[in-house]
């Protein structure tokens, strides 16, 4: 039962007709329907000794992609000392859902909630699935494509603190957008960082016509 | 010419036991020298605060060793980390039940302005819910800057019209 990389494909190809190879830079990875995830994974934690998991995250393509949405898994052979990445499309643009593995390992657990915050797909037969970074009640996924690096403005979580303060979460403004450095200067003053667009920043606005 | 003690320094033979001196002084003095932080250690800078209280950069020097975390026995919160938005209503809570009088001091470039995180989780400067009233830069600020700040507060606190608020309160 080896686990050499180039062999770990055509192994799961064997065994499950519509795993396909996935191009990748470092470690094999293939691709694998959404209905045959949890079962290509205990075979590659049980047969094929990848035991160790090693994340579990996301993917938003863009907006408009269909589907939006992909899962990925990447686990860890302790004994062989081999990587390999499994990736699915989920169901669902507006309302992803993909299989939980917190019943193969439990360390899942907290990573599906840290996808499930940060993009919004929900995990199947979850303990326990609720926001884990942003707060319970955030009403956004930060980091689907759509939503601003600089954030939307909400409430503060606690609202006697919001009323008492008048603070709420607002969106940073970006001082013109991002920042970037000058190569090759000498005079370290000019090579700072420095917004692209100065025209506007915390106190004076951006115009409205742009 | 008022006495004839030409001595300089205090001298029991003469002054006895008693001192003549203004309120505010004493009560300064005393609160300059006993700031008992409270540690709001929320990230790196807390290791660094926490490298200020050993023994090669020793904030006992100060008065400030007493690291207590019971808002009700501290005098200063040192807000140590990054803010973010999911802490800062605790942040705000803990600083509402310290004792008056109460100092906060913003260690780190979190604390004081939101850092490198410019984004939609973290509070950009611990001063948006808090009043701050010394700043710390630094990512992180070594513990000799911590030091630093800790000496300004004292010199801030010194300069108090204590005895006159005291009034004013009661």
């Amino acid at each position: 039962m080896s686990t050499a990389p180039a062999e770990v494909v055509s192994a799961l190809q064997g065994k499950f007709a519509q795993v396909a190879p996935r191009p990748s830079g470092d470690h094999p990875a293939v691709d694998v329907p959404l209905a045959d995830a949890v079962a290509v994974l205990r075979h590659l934690r049980d047969e094929l000794g990848y035991d160790f998991l090693v994340d579990v995250t996301g993917i938003d393509w863009d907006v408009d992609a269909s589907p939006r949405f992909s899962v990925v898994w990447h686990l860890f052979s302790t004994r062989h000392h081999n990587y390999v990445r499994v990736v699915a499309a989920c169901d669902g643009d507006t309302e992803p859902a993909a299989p939980s593995v917190v019943e193969l390992w439990p360390a899942a657990n907290w990573h599906e909630r840290e996808t499930y915050d940060l993009l919004g797909i929900r995990f199947e037969k979850h303990p326990d699935l609720r926001r884990i970074l942003m707060w319970e009640g955030y009403p956004y996924h930060p980091l689907r494509k759509d939503f601003p690096l600089a954030g939307i403005e909400v409430p503060l979580p606690d609202a006697e603190v919001g009323t008492l303060t008048g603070v709420t979460a607002k969106p940073v403004p970006m001082v013109g957008g991002p920042f970037v450095a000058s190569v090759g200067e000498m005079n370290l003053t000019e090579a700072e960082p420095r917004a692209k667009d100065e025209s506007w920043d915390e106190r004076k606005e951006k115009p409205d016509t742009l | 010419m008022v006495t004839s003690n030409t001595d300089l320094a205090y001298n029991t033979k003469i002054e006895d036991t008693l001192v003549v001196t203004k309120a505010d002084a004493v009560i300064n003095w005393l609160r300059s020298s006993s700031i008992w932080p409270m540690p709001m250690g929320l990230a790196c800078c807390g290791i660094e605060l926490m490298a200020s209280g050993d023994a090669r950069f020793d904030i006992a020097r100060f008065g400030a060793e007493v690291m207590r975390f019971s808002p009700r026995q501290s005098d200063c919160m040192i807000v140590a980390g990054t803010v973010t938005y999911k802490m800062a209503p605790h942040v705000r809570r803990i600083y509402d039940q310290m004792a008056e009088p109460k100092w906060v001091i913003a260690m780190g470039a979190c604390a004081s302005s939101g850092g490198m995180y410019r984004s939609y989780s973290t509070l950009q400067g611990v001063d948006r819910i808090v009043p701050v009233d010394v700043y710390v830069s630094g990512c992180p600020p070594r513990p000799e800057a911590l030091l630093d700040a800790l000496i300004k507060m004292q010199e801030k606190i010194r300069r108090q019209p204590a005895a006159r608020e005291l009034l004013k309160s009661a």
